[in-house]
């Protein structure tokens, strides 16, 4: 069950580029072949639903990861505070985004969700804390 | 919103002691409260509340649970800011060593030391353990460098080290998927993913986002067949298997590598279960319990990994709450909801749990399939009801609600869940 | 570590036979160095073989392995008496399953009655299967011998080497002997130079008890005349929910080169089956392989049917270190002051104690002057098993040291109290908590404790996580990331304080 996302036009087999994916909206997960040219997508095969379609071209035109890692922690009880960006990375600025947060330090205290460091990578992307991390020597010990 | 982990007064007796504070243990908590359970206690041996999830870093929970997308360490906290709002007793680096028959728990910790406190109802919430060498036998030499997935997400997430410089994966779990990319993104080399079976046995989600993206090549039906060096290993030795599963050694070759995680499987940490000698299901590992995730024996409740392999937390909060109120309407002297029907495992399903089911109450059934099935599925329970889905995999829980009204009118004592290609029954 | 000292006795090999030396002479007024190989004592050959301390029936009083045995046996005992670790006298019951091997275990425990050893029976068949109710129906009669015992022998070894530590002797590990100066033709009284990879020792006597390796030290000496080749030994655990399954050591009838597979209730409460006998090349080849597994598992389930491969919670290989002429190697040689004890294969762990003192005697004859100690003391403090205490004993404990109330390792109930201890006693690798305390020997296998001992052994030897060892130099468990903040340019770490 193919669509078409543009209406047809005349062009060459060779201008067009045929990109698999493997969809995990389901179980199922169809092996997707998506037709493109010059970053369109002309069309999708493979899919069994809608759902594929859609992943198919989100995959295609703007694949994006959340992205999650951690970062040295001082003054909590273990050495590294769990992170994560704002919101997904584009997929091929992933390790840039990793990669800036080399040598990071935060001190504790850490409230749930605090924004630690804002434009990664000139992602645009915040980095926050998925952790609560309470003053250190506090007679509360919690995460 | 720090709570306070040590208790002003230890009592002496509680309605309801939880032995672990991960997803399972937070969750019944909130399901013991809000039946009106008094005194609740709660213990883990970790420093935080948590369990599990404050070393899984990644996101993909909560979608069910907090209707979001969250990580691990989120889960955890939102699942404990319920647990705080209900007033609950948390005692953290603490460990229950031992349950006696009439419940008198035994706790052990450097501030406590050791006591032990009487409880009306008692929720296993312990979690798994995951597969050792020692479980699949391989051959070779016993240098450092072979760990479990789970030891080494450990020591990245939490403590900043890493288990080698260069890694072979064997297993395709979550876990070790995961571990995948998390290697790969602290710059530790990621040779391959290994697995002995001829599909993935991780979320598809996590093929994709943790190989794929990374170009980190999975090979099915392939595994290790010996580990060499002495001190640390220096190289592995994989090969492919046949369809029964025997590797193929004259196909074998060897990859240099500093590092093998084995992502080989959770078992249910079962060991207060043996020690209360609870009855358990040989399919899951963990007890076999009934449609309120009561034990074999009274008042002893098991949810979370302790009670079956889950994929998602969601799942796991959702029946620990249930094992929860059950525990706290235990503890105040409710009616227990009369067990009627045992259910099994049918064709295509590897196991079933619970294991029984009560036409009083509704309850949730989940299960796992053997094989998959790519393509249309039809599940049953028994006759009183089915459900078509679009594809059924190993790795993923399927879950059925029963209410009191599908089974009014079912006059037997047993149903079976059958999970059968659509395309066989159209025949 | 050495300096110019001229020691008396420099013992090369710290296992069962170098240990136990090593504590026998403790008795005297002598300056006596333990010279080990590996990171710690007990790492070779002494810690991976069956763990039994031998009824004494088998070995031919014709042999000195056979005339060793039972007093080695009785050292045993009287050690466990005095230093603490765990020893079982569960007996033997040598099985047999034909006629033929019924007038076979009859010799057996003849030769055993000739050599003194007591209490040996000859069982019917009915007789044997109400003792051991597992056992294959197959049964015919078999022989008892209740002076059999096992132990965990790394546990044993570790504790008498810590023993004579505590006495004076001197320890040194990861001291690979490369090298021993040739006499010296003008001075024939000369010390002996023996030369590791890091130190120089001299010593009026050497004592070659490098196991695996000793005929490599012999050659060193100048007096190589005796061959040394492995024989390897695959061993599998079974879970604890097989406990009770057997109460006895069950042997086979043995072979003509073999003692067969065996299955064994450990002090720990798992079954042991094993081991295989086979000639390797390779002195570090310690791999179990599948081939082994499967003739383990056939053999062990001819004597127990309900023995089965699922139940396998570890399995390990060890190597004895046979001699061409399959029997022990004792004596002085040809190189004045080097005295052999080679070639310690099985019952070489039992005669271990009995050995000790044969060589004192040597050393004696060879001229090493006894001076005895008023003050040695055979007893030691003996360790504390927390997970074998009462509730009463183990609060007594934890109000009196709060750190027997912090658990390390949760499958096994080990105490932060007990690795200190450990530690103090001489561990300093994973290993050798491991061997010391059991920690990681669960059903997780260091799934939960392998952070928190690491942790411990790093605060105790002031080192960093990733220099951590599994067992000693090239074994690290864990390494740095790149940019860990200690070591990288305070100007490149960012600081990030937020609101709390």
């Amino acid at each position: 069950m193919a669509e078409r996302t543009l209406p047809p036009q005349q062009h060459t087999d060779d201008e067009v580029e045929t990109y698999v994916y493997l969809c995990t909206s389901c179980p199922l997960g169809c092996r997707l072949e998506v037709d493109a040219i010059d970053g369109d997508v002309i069309e999708v095969r493979g899919n069994s639903c809608k759902r594929g379609i859609r992943y198919g071209k989100q995959e295609h035109l703007d694949p994006r990861r959340a992205v999650s890692t951690t970062v040295w922690l001082h003054g909590g009880p273990c050495e590294r505070l769990p992170v994560r960006s704002a919101e997904p990375v584009p997929k091929d600025e992933v390790r840039a985004f990793v990669a800036a947060l080399q040598g990071l330090v935060v001190e504790a205290p850490v409230e749930f969700g605090a924004v630690l460091l804002t434009d990664v990578a000139g992602t645009g992307i915040d980095l926050v804390a998925t952790r609560e991390i309470p003053a250190p020597r506090e007679p509360a010990t919690v995460g | 919103m720090p709570i306070t982990a040590q208790p002003r007064h230890l009592l002496s007796r509680y309605d309801v002691t939880i032995v672990g504070a991960g997803p399972a243990g937070l969750a019944a908590a909130v399901g013991a409260r809000d039946q009106g359970a008094e005194r609740i206690l709660m213990v883990d041996r970790d420093p935080a509340p948590g369990g599990i999830l404050l070393q899984c870093i990644h996101s993909g929970f909560g979608l069910h649970t907090f209707k979001k997308d969250v990580t691990g360490p989120e889960y955890a906290h939102l699942a404990l800011e319920q647990v705080v709002e209900r007033d609950v007793d948390v005692l953290t680096n603490t460990y229950v060593t031992d349950v006696s028959r009439d419940l008198r728990v035994k706790l052990m910790s450097p501030e406590a030391g050791i006591s032990t406190v009487d409880t009306a109802s008692l929720v296993i919430a312990t979690g798994a353990r995951e597969r050792t060498r020692a479980a699949i036998k391989i051959p070779g030499q016993r240098p450092a460098g072979v760990m479990t997935a789970g030891l080494a997400q450990k020591m990245v997430n939490l403590h900043g080290y890493l288990p080698g410089r260069r890694a072979v994966i064997l297993g395709s779990g979550d876990i070790g998927l995961i571990m995948a990319r998390r290697l790969t993104l602290e710059g530790v080399e990621v040779l391959g993913v290994f697995e002995l079976l001829p599909y993935a046995s991780g979320l598809g989600r996590n093929v994709v986002q943790c190989l794929h993206d990374y170009d980190i090549p999975l090979h099915l039906s392939t595994t290790v067949v010996d580990v060499h060096g002495h001190q640390r290993v220096e190289k592995v030795t994989v090969a492919p298997v046949d369809d029964d599963r025997v590797p193929q050694l004259d196909k074998a070759w060897d990859i240099e590598c500093d590092t093998l995680l084995l992502s080989i499987g959770l078992i249910p940490d079962a060991e207060l279960a043996r020690q209360l000698e609870l009855q358990l299901d040989p399919r899951t590992g963990g007890p076999i319990v009934s449609s309120t995730m009561e034990t074999s024996m009274p008042g002893v409740f098991s949810a979370g990994n302790n009670l079956h392999i889950n994929d998602l937390a969601d799942w796991v909060s959702m029946e620990a709450e249930v094992a929860g109120a059950a525990a706290g309407d235990l503890a105040l002297g409710r009616h227990r909801a009369r067990q009627d029907v045992t259910v099994t495992p049918g064709r295509n399903v590897n196991y079933v749990v619970p294991h029984t089911l009560s036409t009083e109450r509704s309850q949730t059934v989940s299960f796992r399939v053997k094989e998959p099935i790519y393509g249309d599925t039809m599940l049953h329970l028994g006759d009183v009801y089915q459900r078509k889905v679009r594809a059924v995999v190993p790795p993923e829980m399927v879950t059925i609600k029963v209410s009191p009204k599908l089974l009014d009118g079912f006059a037997g004592d047993t149903l079976r869940v059958d999970a059968i290609p659509a395309e066989e029954e159209e025949r | 570590m050495s300096d110019d000292r001229v020691r008396d006795v420099l013992i090369i090999g710290g296992g069962a036979v170098g240990a136990t030396l090593a504590r026998a002479l403790s008795r005297f007024h002598l300056d006596v160095v333990l010279l080990e190989r590996q990171a710690e004592v007990a790492f070779g050959v002494s810690k991976a073989n069956s763990g039994i301390v031998h009824s004494a029936m088998h070995a031919s009083p014709d042999t000195l392995k056979g005339k060793l045995e039972y007093p080695g046996n009785l050292g045993w005992r009287r050690l466990q008496d005095e230093l603490g670790f765990g020893l079982n006298n569960v007996g033997e019951v040598l099985v047999a399953l034909d006629d033929e091997q019924l007038v076979k275990i009859e010799q057996i425990r003849q030769q055993g009655i000739r050599k003194g050893i007591p209490g040996t029976q000859a069982w019917t068949a009915e007789r044997t299967l109400d003792a051991q109710p597992n056992l294959t129906r197959d049964v015919k009669g078999a022989v008892w011998a209740p002076t059999a015992c096992v132990f965990n022998p790394y546990e044993a070894v570790m504790l008498v080497a810590d023993a004579a530590r505590r006495n004076g002797v001197t320890i040194a590990e990861e001291q690979r002997v490369i090298a021993i100066d040739p006499p010296d033709v003008e001075d024939p009284d000369a010390p002996l130079t023996v030369r590791t990879e890091t130190d120089v020792w001299r010593g009026r006597f050497v004592v070659n008890a490098a196991g695996l390796f000793a005929d490599d030290i012999a050659e060193l000496a100048g007096v190589l005349d005796f061959d040394i080749f492995p024989r390897k030994g695959e061993e599998y655990l079974l879970d604890k929910r097989l406990s009770g399954i057997v109460t006895s050591i069950i042997f086979p009838c043995p072979s003509p080169i073999s003692k067969g597979t065996l299955v064994n209730p450990t002090v720990d409460g798992t079954i042991m089956v094993g081991p295989t006998a086979q000639t390797v090349d390779d002195k570090y080849d310690t791999s179990t392989t599948e081939e082994g597994a499967a003739q383990v598992f056939a053999n062990a389930r001819k004597l127990v049917p309900a023995i089965s491969e699922r139940d396998i919670i570890a399995e390990f290989a060890g190597l004895r270190p046979v001699s061409d002429t399959e029997d022990f190697i004792v004596g002085p040689t040809e190189r004045r002051g080097f005295i052999n004890a080679a070639g310690i294969q099985s019952p070489g762990l039992t005669g271990a104690p009995a050995l000790a003192e044969l060589l004192v005697d040597i050393l004696a004859d060879e001229g090493l002057e006894l001076e005895e100690k008023t003050d040695w003391d055979p007893t030691a403090r003996h360790p504390v098993k927390f997970a074998h205490l009462s509730t009463e004993e183990q609060q007594a404990l934890a109000r009196s040291d709060p750190r027997f109330a912090q658990l390390v390792c949760r499958c096994e109930i080990i105490t932060e109290a007990e690795i200190r201890d450990a530690m103090d006693r001489g561990a300093h690798t994973l290993d050798g908590l491991k061997f010391r305390t059991r920690a990681g020997m669960g059903r997780c296998q260091g799934g939960f404790c392998t952070w928190g001992c690491m942790q411990l052994l790093a605060e105790h030897q002031g080192i960093p996580i990733p220099e951590v060892t599994k067992r000693g130099t090239g074994s690290w468990i864990v390494c740095d990331r790149d940019d860990h903040p200690v070591t990288t340019a305070r100007s490149d770490a960012t600081t990030v304080r937020t609101g709390g």
